[in-house]
């Protein structure tokens, strides 16, 4: 029977994807994403009193920087079908190495380069067991979220360590002139848009969409599904280290739990931005979107002193809304029709009947 | 129920289902499905793909609802909200397909649900075992009911649903295709079960695109076309012709055209490839212009060939040579960057991405070729996936409609665009036409000779033996694991095939 139940829900699914063109563009739900944020963006700068101001954007960035940064290889990872819980352990990692080889007096420059090579080779090992032996992703990342995270206490243990140059931390906090927003952000939109057209224009990117729902297919194509996931574990273990590192100098702390939890943080950010947890959909600025909505919604509830309890509620809402808001039009729709094919049904039925 | 049913004396109805229609948005599914099924015959439904036949089917078996219509079973109206309601009623549907739990041995998957309790209320597995064999025993099989289900062929496995149905009480019993994976001595072992089932007085319903299978088993034949249906024949009154011209409105006049080409240098040379416990020792040759058959039972070792060559599985031992040079083994992007297409047998699976759009699916394939320094051109892309589409005739609403959208036939026109649109040299293109229907079968049919004619060499796996006889310049035929014989076109025969297929040779 569970052959048929996917038979319809296949035809379901495909039901609103016969929508062509700019009507698909306009309706998708990484649009509907970036309405609300805009919507939201304007309600909070009326009735939120200090909210429409440069500092807002400075701070606000800030905030969502690391988030935002690996969202972008969790997009492609997801929209593939696979997961990387890891991502904030190997950030914390970093960190924790950061501090240690600082610490021990080494220059700043080979510092941060050593950092990013520990995150690439967090990625590289979640890759070779997830690409080249073949495990589920969501078994691996799981351990390896546990493995590194304990390296990091391995290697800085209870320590802080505070004192980076001045000169550094500072810059990481600057601002771009009066306008409030951050220098490293030219850093950023870097990276978001290489991964926006490596997703979107290139090869590469196309073959990601196309592993998501078949990896089968791909494989037919002459896509190198193994291939392609390695690598997308290693940006996604350089990307956490950058991560790792900005963390470390915005907070000018290096411990080894620094960035735990945000994991989940940017998963919910990338479901809410419009991928498909099952894989094959999804766009990078619908996740930008999803990203930025987050972080609004929670600097706004902080500037209305709503104690942390209810950001983490009500993230939690958003998300399951998110997810749950497509099926459930989908089943109300599909639920209306049954009714009223019922009705027909009894209604063409019964005059036989009694004839 | 000993003598055959006599239509004339009009057995009871076991179910019937008149003017029923299903429309899902703007599409109309079925406008007009009608079809009575008597107790104790086998009645065929026949149609192309797209003619309304599994909507038809869904509706029998609860998974949709008409929009409007009459639905009777046993006379009295019915209508079910979901599948177990249909099952409750009597009606049971054996899919191509079936879907056994692996890990339960063949009694549980029959009982699953519902296993007969002993004392304590614990499942009694000795009886579980004695009902199941009993199963088998009416339908004269031997199956092990202690085997776990993992292993067992789609044969037997479909055996197994069909066993789980008339444990269920079944009144009507429906075959989707069921014969679509089964080799000749399986496909007769289910119509022997299909006709005991007959003469103990259930009503079945067949639905094949096979005009022999049809002609052999089924009492009577309804046609339908375009979500209409069309009529109702007693077999023996009735003409292959007739219900051809039936089904798709118009005369076909040939249904396997295979022209004449210019047999080139070869292309591809296979020397003793073997992969252990697959197959052994295939020496083949491909030549341009010319298409090869690679004929024989399913299971033989054909498709496991082909993936190999193509790159998708390794082998063991022997090389594959293209163009006369060596061709990297395990490896699809070799072979494409060398001129190789591959359209695979489980189109749904392996050679579309269902819900990727029409346009995105055909450029797949090329998606380095419309790459300047790294990035995609789109609107080369779009204009290469309508100039492909348009090419082959697909008929698709629009490119960026989701592919899972089109018929059967439209969809392998994509899988069949997809490839030609990397030019390639050789193709290899594993059943053409399963499940495809009459009308666009032969179109498919007469793309691949076009194809051979422009020089492309072909290697074609088909278990219809029509088609092998007539669209083939060679024919190999392969049985367990290794190429049994070679026959010439003058030389094949659906007796040469089969024999070649089916016995060991004695010497060699």
């Amino acid at each position: 029977m569970s052959k048929t139940a996917v038979d319809s829900t296949t035809t379901l699914a495909s039901e609103p994807k016969g929508r062509t063109g700019a009507a698909r563009i306009l309706l998708g739900r990484d649009a509907v994403m970036i309405y609300l944020l805009a919507a939201f963006l304007v309600f909070a700068a009326v009735s939120i009193p200090r909210f429409a101001s440069p500092l807002t954007a400075g701070f606000l960035l800030l905030d969502v920087i690391p988030v935002l940064l690996i969202a972008m290889p969790m997009t492609l990872i997801i929209i593939t079908g696979e997961i990387d819980l890891s991502v904030a352990s190997i950030a914390g990692l970093t960190s924790a190495c950061m501090g240690v080889l600082w610490a021990g007096g080494m220059d700043i420059g080979l510092v941060l380069l050593l950092s990013l090579l520990v995150g690439t080779a967090a990625g590289v090992f979640n890759g070779f067991l997830i690409a080249v032996v073949g495990l589920p992703s969501l078994a691996v990342t799981i351990g390896t979220l546990a493995l590194f995270r304990g390296l990091a206490l391995v290697v800085i243990g209870d320590n802080a360590v505070a004192n980076f140059p001045a000169q550094l931390t500072s810059f990481f906090t600057s601002k771009l002139g009066a306008t409030g927003i951050p220098t490293v952000m030219v850093g950023v939109v870097a990276v978001v848009l290489f991964f926006g057209i490596l997703l979107h224009f290139t090869p590469f990117g196309r073959g990601l969409y196309a592993m998501g729902f078949s990896q089968e297919a791909a494989t037919f194509v002459g896509i190198d599904v193994a291939r392609s996931k390695f690598w997308l574990y290693v940006a996604s273990g350089l990307v956490s280290a950058m991560a790792g590192i900005f963390w470390t100098l915005r907070y000018s702390s290096a411990r080894s739990d620094n960035a735990s939890g945000l994991e989940l943080a940017v998963i919910a950010a990338v479901l809410l931005g419009g991928v498909s947890i099952f894989g094959g959909k999804g766009s990078v600025p619908g996740v930008i979107a999803g990203v930025l909505l987050i972080g609004t919604l929670n600097y706004a509830l902080r500037l209305g002193r709503v104690s942390d309890v209810v950001l983490i509620t009500v993230t939690g809402l958003l998300l399951i809304v998110s997810v749950v808001a497509p099926s459930m039009g989908a089943a109300i729709r599909q639920w209306r029709h049954t009714r009223r094919v019922r009705r027909n049904f009894n209604h063409s039925a019964s005059p036989v009947a009694s004839a | 129920m000993q003598t055959d049913p006599d239509l004339q004396g009009q057995p009871p109805v076991a179910l019937s289902l008149a003017h029923a229609a299903k429309t899902f948005g703007p599409v109309v599914a079925l406008a007009d499905g009608t079809i009575e099924i008597r107790e104790g015959e086998i009645h065929a439904l026949m149609g192309e793909n797209g003619a309304g036949k599994s909507t038809l089917v869904k509706i029998l078996a609860g998974l949709h609802q008409p929009d409007s219509g009459d639905f009777r079973i046993a006379g009295e109206p019915v209508s079910f909200r979901n599948v177990a309601e249909s099952k409750a009623a009597g009606v049971s549907v054996i899919y191509q397909e079936p879907t056994l739990f692996p890990d339960l041995t063949v009694a549980e998957n029959i009982f699953v649900g519902r296993q007969p309790k002993g004392r304590l209320g614990l499942i009694s597995q000795g009886e579980m075992r004695r009902q199941a064999a009993a199963l088998f025993g009416q339908l004269g099989v031997a199956i092990d009911p202690g085997r776990v289900a993992e292993g067992l062929s789609i044969a037997d496995q479909q055996i197994i649903e069909i066993a789980k149905a008339i444990s269920l009480d079944a009144k009507v019993l429906i075959m989707d295709e069921p014969t679509a994976a089964l080799s000749g001595v399986e496909v007769d072992r289910l119509f022997a079960v299909a006709r005991g089932l007959r003469d103990q007085g259930t009503g079945i319903m067949f639905i094949s695109h096979r005009f022999e299978e049809v002609f052999a088993l089924c009492d009577r034949i309804t046609v339908m076309r375009d979500g209409k249906y069309v009529s109702t024949h007693v077999t023996e009154d009735v003409s292959v012709d007739r219900i051809v011209r039936e089904m798709v409105g118009r005369d076909i006049a040939e249904l396997f055209p295979k022209e004449a080409a210019e047999i080139g240098a070869p292309v591809l040379s296979v020397r003793g490839l073997s992969r252990a416990g697959v197959f052994r020792d295939i020496n083949l040759e491909v030549r341009a212009g010319e298409i090869v058959a690679l004929a024989g039972l399913v299971g033989a070792g054909r498709t496991e060939v082909a993936r190999a060559v193509f790159g998708i599985d390794p082998y063991d031992s022997g090389e594959v040579l293209f163009g006369g040079k060596p061709l990297k083994g395990g490896s699809p992007q070799a072979a494409i960057a060398a001129g190789m297409g591959f359209v695979p047998e489980d189109r749904r699976k392996q050679g579309l991405v269902m819900d990727l759009s029409v346009a995105r699916n055909v450029t797949l394939t090329l998606r380095k070729r419309f790459a300047r320094a790294g990035l995609i051109n789109g609107r080369a892309e779009l204009r290469a996936a309508e100039e492909w589409s348009r090419r082959l005739q697909v008929k698709a609403g629009s490119p960026e409609h989701a592919v899972s959208t089109l018929s059967g036939g439209n969809q392998q026109k994509v899988v069949l665009a997809k490839w030609l649109a990397t030019e390639p040299r050789f193709l290899i293109i594993d059943e053409p036409t399963r499940g495809i229907d009459v009308g666009t079968k032969s179109e498919v049919h007469r793309l691949i000779s076009d194809l051979a004619g422009r020089g492309i060499a072909i290697l074609m796996i088909s278990s219809e033996l029509p088609e092998v006889l007539g669209m083939a310049d060679r024919v190999l035929v392969m049985r367990e694991g290794r190429i049994s014989a070679e026959l010439s076109r003058e030389e094949a025969s659906p007796e040469s095939v089969m024999h070649a297929a089916t016995v060991a040779a004695a010497t060699n």
